[in-house]
């Protein structure tokens, strides 16, 4: 392998800033903090496999105030990841690949993944719907 | 490019990875997978904020919802070591290095999914 320095990729400095740019690192981002929520969904399962008391134990830490945040943080990567995921697979089948179109998408996947996030705790915390 | 490669190279169409467009598309596959595991997921988190010990444990060993979180966890982690080994391939360039966090990255997301797939079949069997 060659010994000089070398541009390597992704080298953010020349980009312009803009939604896209701001996606893109999001995705990377996101993705590798799913690899951390994968680590807690692994954890949970594992509790309720062990017993009540570890059960019981996961529970206390998830609900305290850096359990929340914690969780909101994953539930939000989640929905954006998952967003920008499906615009991905719409470009790798080459449409919406324009800069009108992928400018109309990045407000889809903010309000996307906004709404679907607020969506979640709403509910899940029973402020609507009455689920708990 | 065309011409820098030889014939049978081309014929074999496996590229400089080795492996040709594999894992580009096990990471598509796995992605189109994952929306609508990824969305039943969040929907059941939703119902299970609040259930205690026995709500939480009844609802994996039913064998539906069983079966989704295997699936969902066995895809999940695939597709997460598909994802960091190109996070890894981009930013390290020491040969030594970069294969060995390969090595890494491929052995903890099989033991992740390995160890979450045993939990759900310890409590649904
Ligand atoms: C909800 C459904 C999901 C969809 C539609 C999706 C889609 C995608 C796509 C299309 C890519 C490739 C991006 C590219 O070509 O540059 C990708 C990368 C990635 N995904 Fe997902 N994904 C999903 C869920 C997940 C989950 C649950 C995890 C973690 C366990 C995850 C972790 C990653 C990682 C680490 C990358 C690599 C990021 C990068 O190369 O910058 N994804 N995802």
């Amino acid at each position: 392998m060659a010994k000089k320095e070398r541009p390597i990729s992704p080298h953010l400095q020349i980009y312009a800033w803009g939604g896209h740019m701001a996606l893109s690192i999001f995705h990377r981002a996101s993705g590798i903090a799913l690899g951390a929520g994968t680590l807690l969904l692994i954890w949970w399962l594992g509790s309720l496999a062990m017993g009540e008391e570890s059960y019981i134990l996961f529970q206390t830490y998830m609900s305290s105030i850096y359990g929340k945040i914690v969780l909101f943080a994953f539930t939000t990567a989640l929905m954006l990841h998952m967003c920008n995921g499906i615009r991905h697979l719409f470009w790798d089948a080459g449409k919406g690949f324009d800069l009108d179109a992928t400018r109309r998408s990045n407000y889809l996947i903010f309000a996307g993944t906004v709404i679907f996030t607020a969506a979640i705790w709403l509910l899940g915390l029973g402020l609507i719907g009455g689920l708990s | 490019m065309g011409k820098m490669q030889t014939p049978l190279g081309k014929v074999r169409g496996l590229g400089s990875a080795k492996n040709g467009t594999h894992h580009w598309w096990m990471q598509k596959v796995t992605a189109v997978a994952l929306i609508p595991l990824t969305i039943w997921f969040v929907a059941s988190l939703v119902q299970l904020t609040s259930s205690d010990y026995e709500a939480a444990f009844m609802w994996v060993a039913y064998p539906l919802n069983a079966i989704l979180m295997i699936l969902f966890i066995s895809t999940g982690v695939y597709h997460l070591k598909l994802g960091i080994q190109v996070v890894v391939e981009d930013y390290i360039h020491v040969e030594m290095t970069k294969v060995t966090l390969q090595m890494i990255v491929t052995f903890g997301c099989a033991a992740l999914g390995l160890t979450g797939v045993l939990a759900i079949l310890k409590i649904a069997l």
